[in-house]
């Protein structure tokens, strides 16, 4: 039953009051004929026995409040979903977006709701696959997993782009043939980074296997409320239904989250934090806790999401509700990135909470828990060296700090740098810490199993520096 | 049965009319669906409804009912091993019911009404008995023997008493004749409001330490049977791990475990391990002794809130069984959030940071209803701890939630991101962590590890504040230039640090530490440290004491299995050994 109305009252900001409504559902679509023949959509925010709130989209320029048609659908927001949106490029809603992809739209298999319903937690299995990224500082010390949400936080003019791309381009399951996708969803971004992405994908073949859903800085900044939602339903309908796996790529965020904000403000309400409405945990948890993996279900969606946090301030409310609900998070550190380091990543602040199920015998190598401990242990005793050095000088420092201190320079320039076509491999990445490692004495190794010492650094090894 | 009509929907909020009869916190069913709700405000013939399930395709028009009942859960025989969600609908049914992903309107009990129970009367025809007496037990699971007790509000003459055999919780067990003469048959559950504490007799300050196998906490930072405690600390600080250790380890006869508003994967993780774990003590897997309650982060909000209330209703339960219960809240931040956004729904005058003027009230409350206590209807003791996570926005411990809490709880563990960012696991800091517990469980202490334990712990905690003042010298005038008994105490500092205060849960050894191999471990390290400055007096050189080999023997004691404890000891020898030595080369040369 589709019912139209007139009754237009207020307008302001991306909302709309429609007065006299009835049988209207709450988050129910709604489309908006203009004047000139225009649609417009949008949903209901907020519905009483007589008006009904409702969310613009595209946004309320031009609309009017005498000439505007509303119409209500009965439905909420939906996505025809089916296999043939591999390779595609479609905007916020769902349409093909040109002038990436200008093929007419796909026929849907079945419709689906883009808000989800919640996983339920006894349904789920446990992320414990490690997945391969060809990034020592992510396989080694921050190991991702099949099903896991691992964010990237940075900063304006970092490399997050070209991380995310390489990500995209390299991961895999070790050993394993099965099929795997990306999905990408834009907020906000720039048409030079946009297009970035999608050349890389179309360059290295990935764009074969990638669906793609783009809301550019330009595009109605309400779009971006549904973006994400829109992109997480078709990467559940790939895997969950079509058995690939799924690894999401979410920009920026930070976008996202100032579209929730001007919608917050437009409703007038109580704001938390610098601004930003009570419940944009609650509204990020509705997101990011779409990934993971089902019992008895062969695909999985991982999740990374990345964003910029304004003034690379970790405690900003978006990254700090973010930090808080996803598995852990990559960070890029400035100082790295001046430094010359590419991937900048600060591997002391980043953390991935799953990596311990995903590590050790039978899925990278059984030294891999002892080795990770020890190298940031050993890097975290050559920072703080480092910084003793600043205000000693470094001729002042015990023969132990020196070597630290060397530990530090070293890891940083062979094990976190590597080339943007690198893609080392885990034993790789395993050996070059032992490696590392050497340059300190061999009694400073206390994070390590004695027996597992003896088996890869023999004693008789120790004076050979 | 009130019949209402819904009126307005914002998000979880719905405003229903014709709700005038209607009572606070009453249970509603919102619509055709008969979504779950509650009464958290009346003006006039309007009721606000906090719903627990999404509203999304609700219209106004649409029917509300109201029960006439206050959200409850079900107690009785079946609730160990289960996992519920906020308002204590078992997950593994529901997702027999509708599949891997949580859709609307599903009603499930809270306990099976089906399965059969081996129960065995313990009253007899004739008893006069009152709220909590206990009329037989069923053994539910090989660690728990669930007392099936007089419901705390009912009381009278046993008419009659059902025999020992196999029955669902619907068969009635016994008849009471109340003083009223009225007669009331009571089957093997009872349901009781989650907003209620549940009575007891007497409240008694705690005296037992709950032990858990963390070294930082049972040997610095303990935390009383029956006390509250909170872990504050930024996101990748290893609140999780803490709670999830506790659960594992703590000596508690019974766990709950609230995930409130949380990751999926951290209770599935929770699933599948404690199956597989066993308990220290028993051997028996540790599920056994667990009961669940998981509302992640994306199911509906307001369920959100109601999960502390049916964890700690369960917990209390329990509690006047007997057993010593321990309750994890990872975390109450959400909870606090969840408050925070019905409030603002309600568009009430927010106070601080926009939590609700009652934010303090209701968090007071909350942590009051734990406690070490003489359980009512019978000689029985139980005790109710509960050890609450707090996720401070920007880890900035000025947090509302964070203030409100530390006001009422007596252990503060402050878990603090330059230590976790060091790996340093448990991240707890040894400086500003308090317990005010240290005096009540003295006389334990002094029963059970000896007089000398508490003075040595107190020389621990002085020689890591000594070290925290000498750090900032050493880091102008470098470590080297410090007199050698600074120097020392920097050395055993980071002995206590690195061998003692780190605990790696991750491995099978180290994750669970008895408290009689704690004392072994601290003996060896003030030991070292007696010694060493007697070798300082003796003119020893600290950067010879400081290279000896024993430096990692110390290092490795964490790994020493629990059943070669005397390797520990030996350890003590050695030390001896070769200080002794360089004592005596000193003299010599």
């Amino acid at each position: 039953m589709i019912r139209e109305y007139t009754t237009t009252v207020e307008i302001s900001g991306p909302l709309m009051l429609v007065d006299r409504v009835e049988g209207v559902a709450y988050e129910e679509l709604v489309e908006i004929e203009l004047p000139s023949g225009e649609i417009r959509h949008g949903k209901v925010l907020e519905i009483d026995s007589r008006m009904a709130l409702v969310q613009l989209f595209e946004g309320s320029s031009g609309t009017g409040i005498t000439e505007s048609r509303v119409r209500f659908l009965g439905k909420q927001v939906e996505l025809g979903v089916s296999e043939e949106m591999l390779g595609r490029v479609f905007d916020g809603q769902g349409r093909p977006r040109a002038p990436f992809d200008t093929a007419p739209p796909i026929v849907p298999e079945k419709m689906k709701n883009i808000n989800g319903a919640p996983i339920n937690p006894y349904a789920r299995d446990y992320p414990a696959e490690f997945i391969q990224t060809g990034f020592s500082s992510i396989d080694g010390i921050n190991t991702l997993v099949r099903g896991q949400k691992l964010p990237v936080f940075s900063g304006s003019g970092l490399p997050h782009s070209a991380v995310a791309a390489q990500i995209a381009r390299q991961a895999r399951v070790v050993g394993e043939g099965e099929s795997f996708a990306v999905v990408f969803a834009a907020m906000g971004i720039t048409f030079e980074e946009a297009d970035y992405f999608i050349r890389d994908f179309r360059k290295t073949g990935a764009m074969d296997r990638a669906v793609v859903f783009m809301n550019l800085a330009s595009d109605p900044a309400i779009e971006r409320i549904s973006t994400p939602r829109m992109a997480l339903t078709a990467a559940e309908y790939l895997a969950y239904e079509k058995d690939m796996h799924i690894l999401v790529i979410l920009t920026d965020m930070t976008n996202y989250c100032d579209a929730l904000r001007e919608i917050s403000a437009a409703r007038k309400e109580v704001p938390g934090r610098r601004g930003y409405p009570g419940y944009l945990y609650t509204d990020l948890s509705s997101i990011y806790e779409r990934a993971g993996r089902i019992k008895g279900r062969k695909g999985s969606i991982t999740q990374i999401p990345i964003l910029t946090m304004p003034e690379d301030d970790k405690t900003h409310p978006i990254p700090d509700l973010t930090g808080y609900i996803t598995e852990g998070q990559l960070i890029l550190n400035r100082e790295l990135h001046k430094k010359g380091i590419y991937p900048p990543m600060d591997v002391m602040e980043s953390l991935s909470r799953l990596k311990d199920k995903g590590i050790g015998k039978g899925k990278t190598r059984d030294d891999h828990a002892d080795l990770f401990n020890q190298l940031m242990a050993a890097y975290s005793a050559g920072k703080d060296a480092r910084e003793l050095a600043v205000i000693l000088g470094a001729a002042a420092l015990s023969p132990l700090d020196q070597k630290y201190l060397k530990f530090a320079e070293e890891y940083e320039k062979r094990y976190i740098s590597q080339g943007e076509h690198e893609n080392r491999n885990i034993e790789e990445t395993l050996d070059l810490g032992w490696e590392l490692l050497k340059l300190l004495p061999r009694n400073e190794m206390k994070r390590i199993d004695p027996g597992r010492l003896d088996r890869y650094w023999p004693v008789s090894e120790e004076e050979s520096d | 049965m009130i019949r209402g009509t819904i009126d307005k929907i914002a998000g979880p909020l719905v405003v229903a009319d014709g709700m005038k009869d209607a009572r606070m916190y009453d249970l509603v069913y919102v619509s055709d669906y008969k979504l779950i709700g509650e009464i958290i405000e009346l003006k006039g013939s309007k009721a606000s409804i906090q719903v627990y399930e999404e509203t999304g395709g609700l219209k106004p028009g649409d029917p509300v009912i109201a029960t006439g009942e206050p959200l409850s859960v079900e107690l009785g025989p079946g609730l160990v091993t289960a996992i519920y969600d906020g308002i204590q609908r078992p997950l593994d049914e529901i997702r027999k019911e509708a599949g891997d992903w949580i859709t609307r309107g599903i009603s499930i009990r809270g306990l099976d009404h089906k399965k059969e129970w081996d129960f065995k009367p313990a009253a007899a025809v004739g008893l006069e008995v009152s709220g909590g007496e206990v009329l037989g037990e069923v053994p539910e699971t090989k660690l728990i023997t669930h007392k099936i007790m007089v419901p705390p509000e009912v009381s009278g003459e046993i008419t009659w008493m059902i025999e020992a055999g196999k029955y669902n919780i619907d068969t009635v067990i016994a008849k009471l004749k109340t003083p009223d003469g009225l007669t009331v048959e009571l089957p093997m559950y009872h349901n009781w409001p989650v907003r209620k504490p549940r009575p007891i007799a007497e409240k008694m300050a705690p005296v037992e330490p709950l032990i858990t196998g963390q070294r930082v906490i049972d040997a610095f930072f303990p935390l009383g049977k029956g006390g509250t405690a909170c872990v504050p600390g930024p996101f990748g600080s290893g609140k999780t791990v803490i709670q999830h250790q506790l659960a594992k380890w703590a000596d508690a006869e019974m766990v709950v475990y609230v995930g409130c508003g949380e990751r999926g994967n951290e209770m599935t993780d929770v699933l599948q391990e404690f199956p597989e774990l066993e308990d220290p003590k028993s051997g028996e897997p540790l599920i056994f002794r667990t009961v669940l309650v998981a509302n992640t982060s994306n199911m509906p909000v307001a369920a959100r809130e109601a999960s502390v209330y049916t964890g700690i209703t369960i917990g209390e339960y329990f509690r006047d069984m007997g057993y010593s219960v321990a309750l994890m809240a990872d975390s109450t931040s959400r909870w606090a959030e969840a408050m925070r956004e019905m409030s603002g729904r309600l568009e009430e005058m927010p106070g601080e940071e926009g939590y609700p003027a009652y934010l303090g009230t209701r968090i007071a409350e909350f942590y009051e209803r734990a406690g070490n206590v003489k359980c009512i209807g019978g000689d029985r003791n139980g005790a109710l701890t509960v050890v609450g996570a707090v996720s401070p926005a920007g880890g900035d411990l000025s947090d509302p939630v964070v203030q409100a809490t530390l006001r009422v709880v007596k252990v503060f563990w402050s878990l603090q991101a330059k230590l976790a960012y060091a790996r340093h696991f448990p991240a707890i800091g040894w400086l500003d962590s308090y317990s005010l517990y240290t005096d009540n469980l003295k006389d334990y202490y002094n029963e059970v590890l000896g007089g000398d334990w508490v003075p040595m712990i107190k020389e621990a905690i002085s020689l890591l504040q000594q070290e925290a003042n000498l750090l900032e010298i050493a880091r102008l005038v470098g470590a080297e230039s410090l007199s050698p008994e600074d120097q020392l105490i920097l050395f055993t500092a980071r002995s206590l640090r690195e061998d003692f205060l780190h605990q790696n849960a991750f491995h099978e050894v180290d994750t669970y530490t008895s408290i009689v191999k704690q004392k072994l471990m601290m003996e060896v390290i003030m030991h070292t440290n007696a010694e060493m400055k007697k070798a300082i007096r003796n003119g020893v050189s600290p950067g010879d004491l400081f290279d000896l080999p024993l430096k990692e023997e110390i290092a490795r004691m964490s790994y020493i299995p629990e059943k070669d404890l005397d390797a520990i000891e030996e350890i003590n020898k050695h030390v001896n050994s070769q200080i002794n030595d360089l004592i005596e080369k000193e003299q010599t040369a």
